[in-house]
């Protein structure tokens, strides 16, 4: 396909993060990820609404005026936002269930509107497809690292399925409790966000 | 009267939108650099909260709910309509937000000096909406309850937002590693504030 371009779906995952580069969409990135399950379905409805939101708003980009782009905006959002929780607690309602307004939030989730005023107001809507996936994948990374480093050590298992063995817990190892607890998803992201400017030297703020 | 005071209390300090639900993280980091603009933006955010969410709560009790709309007809009891909240709480929180930004402009041209470019912000922050939500899903009893819990977490963001500013102006004269510096740190430094807050768990009210 002529003009697929890959760069799109590639920069988001790095070097332009929207969690850890771009500052967007962190409310939602804590607050889901102590377990890896919710995490992981979180990841794809910001996902599936970034980058239909993006095409709608990117094939309406030249009728919207400008003074009410907003507005607009958020009526698109709020529409798929509906549509993907409706899909949510029909299919999977635990989940559903956990997430609770998180849901909801993706509506106002920075990843989305930022995406939507920075790229599909003035592109194609095929590239403002590949940059709402792109930018979808890029959230999910840190959501799914969060989630298994949380999960693992909070709970000592995975996706609900006990990994640390018995044996380790007659041993008289323990879950770091801590970890499932608020704070703690903040200083891990504080860590990720270190560990990825240590390794991108040109990313560091003055 | 004093569950309306225990709700005000619990959501400042124990239900705190910032460091209990990270609700508004965006403009807590993008707008916490001075302590002066931090306290313009968490006033606007105590003043469009104390509108927005009653305002939605009787929206919510009498046109959305299973069975709200009994009072226009009995025949209309049985309609549910919360599949919508999400998209019209936005509504008028988006329509409320414009409102009060023409309405303080017309009316006191200090106030809007000082908190105009934040009032737009306000729309599209999540600790807004995810009031609206809270309020909807803990079921409140009556306006009372609804007008402590708005005003409590307006101020518990508000404090989060003025205290993690006060560090950052001082932080600027420590001494850093350079890729922690700037958002790694303010993250970090949000997680203790954070650990601090919690010791407020273990008060039942």
């Amino acid at each position: 396909m002529a003009g697929f371009n890959f760069k799109l779906i590639k920069n988001p995952l790095s070097k332009e993060n929207p969690i850890t580069v771009q500052v967007l969409g962190i409310c939602s990135a804590l607050a889901v990820t102590a377990k890896l399950q919710p995490a992981f379905v979180m990841a794809l409805s910001v996902t599936v609404v970034v980058a239909l939101s993006n095409v709608i708003i990117s094939l309406l980009r030249n009728t919207i005026p400008p003074r009410i782009r907003i507005i607009v905006q958020l009526v698109v959002v709020s529409l798929l936002v509906i549509l993907v929780d409706q899909v949510l607690k029909a299919f999977v309602y635990d989940v559903s269930k956990q997430l609770s307004v998180f849901v909801g939030l993706i509506i106002t989730n920075c990843i989305v509107m930022g995406r939507l005023e920075a790229f599909a107001m003035s592109n194609k809507p095929l590239d403002s497809f590949l940059d709402g996936i792109g930018n979808g994948l890029g959230y999910a990374i840190i959501l799914i690292t969060l989630g298994v480093v949380r999960e693992l050590f909070g709970s000592g298992s995975l996706w609900g399925y006990q990994i640390i063995p018995d044996s380790f817990y007659e041993m008289g190892y323990q879950n770091n409790s801590l970890m499932i607890m608020p704070p703690m998803a903040l200083i891990l992201v504080g860590i990720i966000i270190w560990v990825h400017r240590a390794r991108n030297k040109d990313l560091c703020e003055k | 009267m004093q569950e309306i005071i225990n709700i005000f209390v619990k959501s400042i300090f124990i239900d705190n939108m910032i460091f209990a639900f990270f609700l508004g993280m965006c403009s807590y980091l993008a707008v916490s650099k001075t302590v002066k603009t931090s306290m313009g933006l968490g006033i606007a955010v105590v003043f469009v909260l104390l509108i927005t969410v009653p305002l939605n709560y009787i929206i919510d009790n009498y046109l959305l709910k299973e069975g709200a709309l009994a009072w226009i007809s009995p025949k209309f009891a049985t309609i549910d309509l919360s599949y919508l909240s999400f998209i019209i709480f936005i509504a008028v929180i988006a329509a409320m937000v414009q409102l009060v930004e023409m309405f303080v402009e017309k009316t006191s041209p200090v106030l809007y000096a000082q908190l105009g470019i934040f009032l737009p912000l306000i729309a599209v922050n999540c600790a807004i909406l995810g009031a609206s939500l809270f309020m909807q899903e803990r079921q409140y009893n009556n306006l009372g309850e609804v007008t402590g819990f708005a005003l409590g977490s307006g101020i518990g963001w508000l404090l989060a937002i003025v205290g993690i500013a006060a560090i950052r102006e001082k932080l600027r004269y420590s001494q850093i590693p350079a890729p922690l510096k700037g958002l790694g740190i303010t993250f970090i430094i949000t997680g203790l504030m954070a650990i601090a807050f919690m010791s407020f768990l273990g008060i039942k009210l």
